[in-house]
């Protein structure tokens, strides 16, 4: 393990019956870093993350973070350890039941104890770094648009001001500008933190955008990965078949050729 | 061919095992989170009013004409040996002892199971479970643990208000159109009713509570597959507190007989 890593995963592997989804994947995420990590689907990004944090049990493997090994953590460990992460879901996954407000103050209510009116203040400052204002703070997370969603899921996630944030996809399901728009304040309230970020995303733009270094999954380990400016010109054959989307390369695609 | 059936008995068998182990393991982590603090009261409060308030007009109705109908064809049967005057008596300790709490748990199943699994199945496939992870709190304890103790705590009430309704519906067609003497009824109600009658009936229901909430948390929890397997966990849901309200019914007669 690296010493100055603030995330360190060593040989993980994860199977669902035959299908190896991780295959002795190792990756460093250095402290105050934003790394995305690109790779088409069913190459093993998503349960990397969810390897991460706790949400799967890896098979095999070592993950650590800030030194801690935090496979196997279960109850109040696993909690504590949650406690300094901030996630972006893919779809935001926020809670229906619970208004905007709520589902922001959410991790300081439950998770730090905060008292309601306090946690609501911290809210809407939140909101508003995301461009949201005070009025949307009572409404239903159903009746917003999935971009204004995205943004909320993204104010939950730094509502705690924690040191590492994980993005799932953050750009999916949006239009181009929206995109941008969550581009932008991923960037910006990360650095305004100086949070480590970790980001899965097929999104080529977004993630030369966010990125400080970039990694491609393929078939479960990492193939490359290298700062974010290299990778137009990296001279790895994955790389280049995946940035620019050709069929023909090592790649193998999952489908039936015509 | 002989080969193949042995190999489905097999299969069979081992799928149920597999399903009664996950169930007890289920069940033993929400009754730990019952016992073990935090509490969220809050979310507790919410679901005595979702389970037991708003339920009160089914079972309402479910008392009342069971009452009614009782009375009646008890009176056509009774009536056959001149035994006319233990309608009442029949009436308050059929309700009492069986038809309130089985009937009213079987609404509930309905009602509640039912919605308790598609909401919870909901959170589950558009990853809000993951994300209370995610935000240090244990689902288990935030989703489980106040589901199932507000069922265990308001189906007795809801069972008790059916016991007076569904008596009152008796009084009403015995005196209305079956002609009983009105204080004679109301006499003969109380003269043989025992306080064990209600008790039994209540512990029933409380027993009945569980299985209906914890049936509704367990097949939401585990489901999968997209809407579809949200559809599948609260059909699941529904037969599953059916079939264990009346296998239990009986055991739990047998245990309260005396």
């Amino acid at each position: 393990m690296n010493e100055n890593s603030k995330i360190s995963l060593r040989n993980v592997s994860k199977s669902f019956g035959h299908k190896h989804v991780l295959d002795g994947l190792s990756l460093d995420i250095a402290e105050g870093e934003s790394l995305v990590v690109i790779g088409g689907s069913g190459t093993g990004k998503s349960v990397m993350l969810k390897c991460i944090l706790g949400l799967l049990e890896p098979d095999g493997g070592e993950i650590y973070i800030d030194g801690q090994q935090v496979v196997g953590l279960t109850g109040r460990k696993r909690e504590t350890a949650l406690k300094k992460t901030g996630m972006l879901f893919q779809y935001a996954a926020l809670f229906d039941s619970l208004p905007v407000w709520e589902n922001v103050a959410f991790g300081l209510m439950q998770a730090h104890g905060m008292a309601r009116k306090e946690a609501k203040d911290i809210a809407i400052d939140k909101l508003a770094l995301v461009g949201l204002d005070a009025d949307m703070a009572n409404r239903n997370p159903s009746s917003l648009s999935m971009g204004m969603q995205k943004r909320v899921g993204l104010a939950r996630a730094i509502a705690t001001n924690p040191e590492i944030i994980f993005f799932d996809e953050p750009t999916t399901g949006l239009d181009p500008i929206m995109g941008d728009v969550i581009d932008n304040l991923i960037r910006d309230c990360t650095r305004q933190l100086g949070a480590t970020t970790l980001t899965i995303s097929h999104d080529m733009e977004s993630a030369q955008k966010i990125a400080d270094r970039i990694a491609l999954i393929y078939k479960g380990s990492v193939v490359w990965v290298g700062p974010a400016d290299d990778i137009d010109h990296c001279g790895n054959a994955y790389v280049e078949q995946f940035v620019q989307g050709n069929i023909e390369g090592p790649i193998e695609l999952d489908i039936l050729k015509p | 061919m002989e080969w193949n059936f042995l190999a489905a008995i097999g299969r069979v068998t081992l799928r149920f095992m597999a399903a009664v182990g996950h169930l007890s393991l289920f069940t033993v982590e929400t009754v730990k989170h019952i016992a073990l603090p935090p509490f969220y009261f809050r979310i507790f409060l919410r679901q005595l009013m979702s389970i037991g308030y708003y339920s009160l007009p089914v079972v309402g109705m479910t008392a009342l004409f069971t009452g009614m109908v009782l009375a009646l064809q008890i009176y056509v049967g009774s009536s056959r040996f001149n035994a006319e005057s233990a309608v009442a008596t029949i009436v308050v300790i059929g309700l009492t002892r069986e038809l309130a709490p089985v009937l009213s748990g079987l609404m509930i199943a309905g009602r509640v199971g039912a919605a308790i699994a598609a909401e919870i199945g909901t959170m589950r496939v558009t990853e809000q479970i993951d994300a209370l992870v995610t935000l240090s709190t244990n689902p288990y304890k935030y989703l489980v643990a106040p589901r199932v103790l507000a069922g265990m705590i308001t189906l007795p009430i809801l069972v008790l208000i059916a016991d007076i309704i569904g008596v009152s519906g008796g009084y009403l067609v015995a005196t209305e159109s079956l002609g009983f003497n009105p204080s004679s009824y109301i006499k003969n109600t109380f003269d043989f009713l025992e306080t064990r009658d209600v008790v039994s009936g209540l512990i029933k229901s409380s027993v009945f509570g569980f299985i209906v909430t914890l049936m509704g948390c367990y097949h939401g929890f585990n489901s999968t597959g997209g809407a579809q397997g949200v559809g599948r966990a609260t059909t699941n849901a529904v037969v599953s507190s059916f079939i264990l309200i009346l296998i239990s019914d009986y055991f739990l007669t047998v245990l309260l007989l005396d």
